[in-house]
């Protein structure tokens, strides 16, 4: 299965990835070269097995429910790249697509 | 006399007991060691000379107070960066996590904190551990300290190089799909992928978190087991790690491998492998015969779908778990665009992410977008049961397994960088063991046209014990892993933060 221009654009879109017009291309390239390789995996007979999301034999693992001490709100804020108040600055929201 | 930084771990902390050496003067000596040799290696993003330096001073002084110390007090190490350490910026090798600071610690660092170790500085990676060369650093590529023309191996590459080149007594690097075992292969040092939930992944800077497993790199088994036993159990803070007790590592350094039973692969063993590292292999197959292993061949026949499994699972859990660096709650942010809050964040992705990382991500929002989901992701999970099941069969019949870890020796920079797949091929007789969440480790095996070559066992789950027994006997009978890299020493222009 090879890889459009077209298919680009969208899954871009979908993992939110601005690229220039020679990124589209060369990825349109790689990507259906990769999928080539990969397609290997078609021939597998998979007929008599579930899937494995990961392998270890443990699901919902609780905690209790219990307070604990958490970190600073200055502690957490001081990475973010806008801040204002005491709280994360957002680019507004609504107003596109 | 050998140098300090030449010393083994349990040789350096006999001599911190006796007082004939202090902390402060093995950090020293391998903050000087990291000076000489650093402008050509470049195993590091950042050196935290001063905070070590100090660390150093504190375990000297508890020591003549008389203080019961850590078990690693005083032995200088260094943390890939990918493994959050507390004020300490943690990059990733990655613009858009150039200037992050965490404000806490990983599980495995708090860890080492209390064993005393000393952390030296945070060493170079590909980006987001996507690679195996380290080329992808978007700071500068890692060099072979065997051969400065070649890369260490990836994406571990700034750890492995550090402990081969004398930077650090041992490191910390994770591994996806052999990112800790392929770069020890490269660079002589024995390097440890331990079973998933072995050790907590609490602070380990996630990219596919079904498969990433933080571990060691040492130069000797017995050093090996030194550094697991102080970073393995179980972790409130990590869901996935697991609540069974950690055996004794060194305990399982008995010397004794007779009746021990060791399958080899035969899918492992086909065209591909360079010859030079398949007699290396072969060799080693010899030796562990010669005390008394018994060795048969096996199959695991599910072995040419692990690569294509791989590179749809990890670029499928990359592509969800990087969605998180929107440049809005920490990293890299975009001045550029004047639009809304998509496009802000989508700019700030295309300026802040590499190329490999941006390949991944769009490898798998592509396997997991509707139409595609079936034929590449769920078919990738059902092809990871499969390939499981081989292993559990083989584990059924011997303790462990015997491959080549890599199937070349070190390659030159620039060599594989502009075909992916071919990088990828890489690490074809690491991926399974992730897939299949058990234990591996690489252990020097020797030399091919004077670069190392590492052997690979492979264990069942919570085989750690086994592997590191069998490595030990070997390194027993042989001095591969004795021998250091001396790559020439030039001095670093500048300091690194």
């Amino acid at each position: 299965m090879s890889i459009d221009r077209e298919t680009v654009d969208h899954v871009a879109r979908l993992a939110r990835l601005a690229l220039s017009d020679e990124e589209r291309d060369r990825l349109r390239d790689q990507l259906s070269a990769i999928l080539e390789h990969i397609n290997v995996i078609g021939e597998a007979d998979t007929s008599q097995v579930a899937a494995t999301a990961h392998i270890l034999p443990m699901t919902n693992v609780m905690a209790a429910d219990a307070s604990r001490p958490s970190f600073e709100p200055q502690q957490l804020l001081a990475n973010a790249p806008a801040r204002e108040d005491g709280y994360i600055r957002v680019r507004a929201v609504l107003d596109e697509e | 006399m050998a140098e300090l930084w030449q010393l083994s771990i349990s040789e350096a902390a006999e001599q911190l007991r006796s007082r004939a050496i202090s902390a402060v003067e093995l950090t020293r000596a391998h903050l000087d060691r990291i000076e000489q040799v650093e402008g050509n290696v470049r195993a590091f993003v950042t050196v935290t000379d001063s905070e070590a330096l100090r660390a150093a001073e504190h375990v000297d002084q508890q020591r003549a107070e008389g203080a019961k110390l850590g078990p690693l007090a005083g032995i200088p190490i260094a943390i890939k960066d990918v493994i959050s350490t507390k004020g300490v910026r943690t990059t990733c090798s990655s613009r858009i996590l150039e200037h992050y600071i965490p404000p806490y610690d990983a599980t495995v660092m708090q860890r080492l904190h209390d064993a005393q170790a000393i952390m030296l500085g945070k060493t170079n990676m590909d980006e987001f551990a996507m690679g195996s060369s380290t080329e992808n650093s978007a700071f500068f590529p890692t060099r072979n300290p065997w051969d400065t023309a070649r890369v260490p191996g990836g994406s571990s590459g700034g750890s492995a190089a550090a402990v081969a080149a004398g930077e650090a007594m041992a490191s910390l690097g994770s591994d996806t799909g052999g990112s800790v075992r392929q770069p020890g292969a490269l660079t002589n040092t024995v390097a440890m992928k331990p079973t998933y939930g072995r050790v907590s992944r609490f602070g380990l800077i996630a990219f596919a978190s079904s498969l990433d497993q933080i571990g060691p790199f040492t130069r000797s088994a017995r050093d090996m087991a030194l550094m697991m036993q102080a970073i393995a159990g179980h972790d409130p803070l990590d869901s996935t790690s697991v609540d069974v007790p950690t055996p004794d590592y060194s305990a399982a350094l008995t010397g004794d491998i007779k009746g021990l039973r060791i399958g080899v692969p035969s899918e492992y063993f086909v065209e591909g492998t360079e010859p030079g590292v398949r007699a290396v292999v072969d060799q080693a197959i010899e030796t562990l015969k010669s005390l008394g292993a018994e060795v048969g061949e096996c199959s695991l026949p599910h072995t040419r779908y692990g690569v294509a499994a791989y590179y749809i699972i990890a670029p499928a859990e990359c592509s969800a778990n990087l969605a998180r660096y929107d440049g809005v709650k920490y990293g890299f942010s975009s001045k550029k665009t004047r639009g809304g809050l998509i496009d802000y964040v989508s700019e700030t992705r295309e300026a802040g992410f590499g190329a490999e990382v941006k390949r991944r991500i769009m490898l798998g929002a592509y396997a997991l977008s509707s139409g595609y989901y079936d034929a590449y992701y769920l078919k990738a999970e059902k092809v990871r049961t499969l390939i499981k099941q081989d292993f559990d069969r083989a584990f059924e019949t011997f303790d462990a397994l015997i491959s080549p870890t890599s199937p070349t020796v070190a390659f030159k920079i620039g060599e594989k960088i502009s075909d992916p797949y071919a990088m990828y091929l890489n690490d074809v007789f690491t991926i399974p063991a992730n897939l299949a969440g058990t234990s591996g480790l690489s252990m020097p095996g020797g030399f091919s046209e004077g670069l190392p070559v590492g052997v690979q066992l492979l264990g069942p789950a919570f085989g750690e014990p086994i592997l590191l027994r069998i490595a030990d006997a070997f390194q027993q009978v042989t001095d591969y892993h004795t021998r250091m890299a001396t790559p020439p020493t030039a001095k670093k222009k500048g300091r690194a933060r």
